[in-house]
């Protein structure tokens, strides 16, 4: 695989903003002009996991032509994962200082660890467990959805019942999930404190680096001979199915690996915002998730990375400065970026440099044939 | 107790004309003797004699205000502290407050009196309250009330008091000594007619019967069981049909749209919020300037509803969604993002916070069905989903727009070809499907908080009504929605209400498996979307 100038930049610009900060907020005492205070290694290492799940979506909207609006469902999961974790790490700390059972349990007056909490104390498990439940849901959920030719809106419909579901099981205190609170007050991953400074950069870097290994994995996955065949599902299923090929096994393969991909992006969230609970799996995070790919650009997971850094960066800055106006320029943002920007932030760059079209998005001649 | 019966079933067989003056006199005597036992045979006896005076002396006896003075003689203290006398009503100017002292009451006194006071309800003039009395006597089962029931049914013409007053008198005696089991048994038949919850619960509580109204008893409650179920049954289809309703409303507008364009539109929720505040908004403008109109404010707030959500379709269509048009996914998202902005411009203009809409006293209280509780307001709520449901597919067979909509669902291009307008169909179909969204607001705003975030919350499930039942088919969304509203409330009391929705929606990603296309899928060209 060659990279090309884009990615390089792309790569070296994660890398180097994220060892930037974490050194300046290291480094350098507090108070001095050139520290970076911890709340922002916290901010953009958010940022960055948020790219991770950009990155996944744009992978199966991009190159695949699955608009997936439940992929936030897939984050939360390996978010979920990654809390049980951190929820075995407290130990004996907990307001109710039992050993065997997290705190939630205890208030609702539980006796045992319920079966599928066995195992999360140890890091390699959850690790496991991290990449397995995305994957393994979005392995059946795929598998049902694209072996029946569920397409277009109709599948991003019922991923929307699937997020939907999830959020409401995780709401039941039942499931022994933590309920509507979630999980929280965690103290520490691998022995280190999750409140420590030393550790939020080290868990920025360490986001960094997984952003750069999904993208430059997205990468391979999509200039490969397999990426190839993927763009031709996206464009023409049918075409593709006439050829010869299994365009659903190469959906599945591809929906599996972004869901992971996502799962992996939770579970890094998680340590660093210090809080997990249902309402990551809200339908409209999801949606989210899909404008963030459609500013930076559909198709060019650089232009994922970037979106959700500028539209979370957005965000932040828009609910701190006028909390009201905020709704209003997602919405415009939203409808913008689909009328008159529809090749997002990387197509103005496109435009002026005439990058090969290789994976340059396009309107899918199907659907223009179709309603046209 | 048995004291107080044998005292009663006493009076009541001397009751002639003369005699009940004497037994008034009796129980005044009673009344005033200074014994709780007495005094409690006393009420009784003032109960059974028909006396005029029984009710005020009875109630005053119960508020603490009736006085006996040191010669037995009977006085009720009125609010401005005179006394009147008690066996006449008449004032009494000379009796002062030190020569009276109070009747005291003990327990047993008190129930003796409210049993007294339920009785005498038993002959109010007004039926409802007679209907009342005779279900607190069912209550209290007291085998007290007997003669008092036995004369009330003697006199009795109106036919639900009757036979509520039949079952009051089957519960007391089955529970008093000295029935026979062949009026035992009869009694428990009664009950097992009446069939209900109270009727259950009293049959269960029932001990030291005889062997044979003990296994009638038991046989009865099993029936009643099962009526209960069906019963339950019965008002689960009702739930799920307000319910289904309900996302019939929501969905219909959805489907007409997803049919005729292809486009999910997902700020159709904002639509059904958008016609909740013009309800809201009617009902203020009416209090303010018309209040004569207020009660007809739902009516005026239907056309209304539809003109401004179907204005703001058409300006929707207009401006954004006829920009998309082959890019689905893409309207998705516009219209994502078109709902965000409706919904906090909502908020803007009106606040966050829930507003209260009214609903009219037509449109409130419930009526009895046997065992169904139906709520009028959900009962207008299923006949305005009929009512629209009908003037749409009017629209769509009969008028030429319909022709015309029908016809660029089935083939777009070859519609363009004989000359239909396809953008003006577009944006009128959009303008009727938010319309109908606009309606089911007002009707929303009946049975649920009208909230910006109002439309949020109906918009997945009207997906999935839509995903059901097939697109471009009313029928299919009919099905749909009726189904997925029975199915919700069916599994509502097995699974609890969170639980049971999750399990539709993982039953509802099942189905699509199989059927990808919904219930009743398009054919031909237009299926390959």
């Amino acid at each position: 695989m060659k990279l090309d100038r884009t990615a390089w930049l792309t790569l070296i610009l994660v890398m180097g903003a994220a060892l930037a900060l974490a050194i300046l907020n290291q480094a350098t005492p507090p108070g001095s002009a050139a520290h970076v205070p911890t709340y922002v290694i916290a901010l953009a290492g958010k940022y960055l996991c948020f790219a991770m799940l950009a990155l996944a979506v744009d992978l199966v909207w991009g190159f695949a032509g699955i608009l997936s609006l439940g992929h936030a469902a897939f984050f939360a999961l390996g978010g979920y994962a990654m809390g049980m974790y951190l929820m075995r790490q407290i130990g004996t700390r907990g307001v109710y200082g039992n050993a065997n059972l997290p705190d939630f349990m205890v208030f609702l007056g539980w006796h045992d660890l319920p079966w599928y909490w066995y195992g999360f104390s140890w890091f390699p498990f959850a690790v496991l467990m991290v990449v397995l439940v995305p994957g393994l849901l979005a392995l059946v959920f795929g598998w049902l959805a694209f072996r029946s030719r569920v397409t277009g809106v109709y599948l991003s419909i019922i991923t929307q019942a699937l997020t939907y579901a999830l959020l409401l099981a995780f709401f039941r205190n039942d499931m022994g999930f933590g309920g509507n609170n979630g999980m929280t007050d965690f103290k520490d991953i691998l022995g280190f404190s999750v409140q420590a400074d030393s550790t939020r950069s080290g868990l920025l870097v360490i986001s960094a680096l997984f952003l750069c290994a999904q993208f430059l994995m997205a990468r391979y996955v999509v200039t490969s001979r397999f990426g190839k065949v993927l763009i031709a599902v996206r464009d023409t299923e049918n075409r593709t199915r006439f050829l010869g090929y299994r365009p659903e096994s190469y959906k599945l393969v591809v929906w599996v690996l972004s869901a992971v991909m996502a799962g992996i992006g939770g579970a890094l969230y998680v340590p660093q915002v210090g809080i997990i609970n249902p309402s990551e799996f809200a339908p409209g995070n999801s949606i989210e998730a899909v404008i963030w790919v459609a500013v930076g650009g559909r198709g060019t997971l650089a232009g994922a990375i970037i979106g959700a850094l500028v539209v979370n960066f957005g965000k932040t800055w828009f609910t701190g400065a006028f909390p009201e106006v905020w709704l209003y320029a997602l919405g415009f943002l939203f409808i913008f970026v689909t009328l008159f920007l529809p090749k997002g932030i990387m197509g103005l760059f496109a435009r002026r440099q005439r990058r090969p079209a290789e994976i340059e998005p396009e309107v899918t001649p199907a659907a223009r044939e179709v309603t046209g | 107790m048995i004291r107080l019966l044998t005292a009663l079933l006493f009076v009541l067989s001397l009751s002639s004309g003369s005699a009940r003056a004497q037994d008034a006199d009796d129980a005044f005597q009673a009344l005033a003797s200074g014994s709780f036992d007495q005094v409690r045979t006393g009420v009784a006896q003032l109960v059974a004699s028909g006396s005029p005076r029984a009710a005020p002396v009875i109630t005053a006896l119960q508020a603490g205000k009736l006085y006996a003075s040191s010669d037995h003689a009977l006085f009720i203290k009125q609010d401005d502290d005179s006394f009147v006398d008690a066996a006449t009503g008449a004032p009494a100017p000379d009796v002062m407050a030190s020569g009276v002292k109070p009747v005291r009451l003990n327990n047993a006194v008190r129930g003796a009196i409210d049993a007294a006071l339920g009785a005498l309800q038993l002959f109010a003039p007004d039926p409802a309250i007679r209907l009342q009395a005779a279900d607190a006597v069912f209550t209290a089962h007291d085998p007290a009330a007997l003669p008092a029931l036995k004369k009330a049914l003697a006199t009795e013409t109106d036919t639900t008091v009757k036979l509520h007053m039949q079952q009051a008198q089957a519960a007391a005696l089955l529970v008093s000594d000295d029935a026979s089991e062949a009026d035992r048994l009869a009694a428990v038949g009664v009950l097992r007619a009446r069939g209900d919850l109270d009727a259950r619960g009293f049959l269960s509580s029932l001990s030291d019967q005889p062997p044979a109204v003990a296994t009638a008893a038991a046989t009865a409650i099993t029936s009643i069981d099962r009526m209960l179920q069906l019963w339950g049954l019965a008002q689960s289809v009702y739930y799920g049909l307000s319910l289904g309703s309900v996302l019939l409303l929501a969905a219909a507008g959805l489907a007409i749209t997803f049919g005729v364009m292809g486009v999910i539109n997902m700020a159709h929720g904002e639509m059904v919020m958008i016609g909740a505040y013009v309800t809201f908004t009617v009902q203020q403008a009416l209090h303010a300037y018309l209040p004569a109109f207020y009660p007809a404010s739902l009516l005026i707030a239907v056309p209304l509803a539809f003109l401004v959500a179907g204005l703001v379709g058409v300006v929707v269509e207009r401006s954004l969604i006829r920009w998309l048009y082959g890019r689905p996914l893409e309207t998705l998202l516009a219209t994502w993002g078109l709902s965000l902005v409706l919904q906090q411009a909502v908020r803007s203009i009106f606040g966050a916070n829930n507003r209260d809409v009214d609903t009219p006293a037509w449109m409130s209280g419930a009526t009895q069905l046997g065992g169904l509780t139906l709520t009028w307001n959900r009962m207008y709520i299923i006949l305005f989903a009929i009512l629209v449901l009908a003037a749409l597919m009017a629209a769509l067979r009969y008028t030429s727009l319909g022709l015309r909509m029908r016809a660029v669902t089935q083939n777009r291009r070859m519609a363009a070809a004989m000359g239909i307008r396809t953008p003006w169909i577009d944006a009128l179909t959009f303008g009727l499907g938010s319309g109908v969204a606009g309606m089911a607001g007002v009707a929303l705003s009946q049975i649920d908080n009208v909230s910006p975030n109002l439309g949020q919350s109906y918009i997945i499930d009207s997906f999935m009504v839509v995903v059901f039942g097939g697109v471009g088919n009313l029928w299919g969304t009919t099905l749909g929605a009726l189904t997925l509203g029975i199915v919700n409330k069916f599994l509502e009391p097995v699974a609890g209400a969170v639980l049971g929705k999750i399990v539709v929606l993982v039953l509802l990603i099942l189905f699509i498996q199989r059927r990808p296309r919904g219930m009743f899928p398009l054919k031909g060209r237009a299926a390959e979307a």
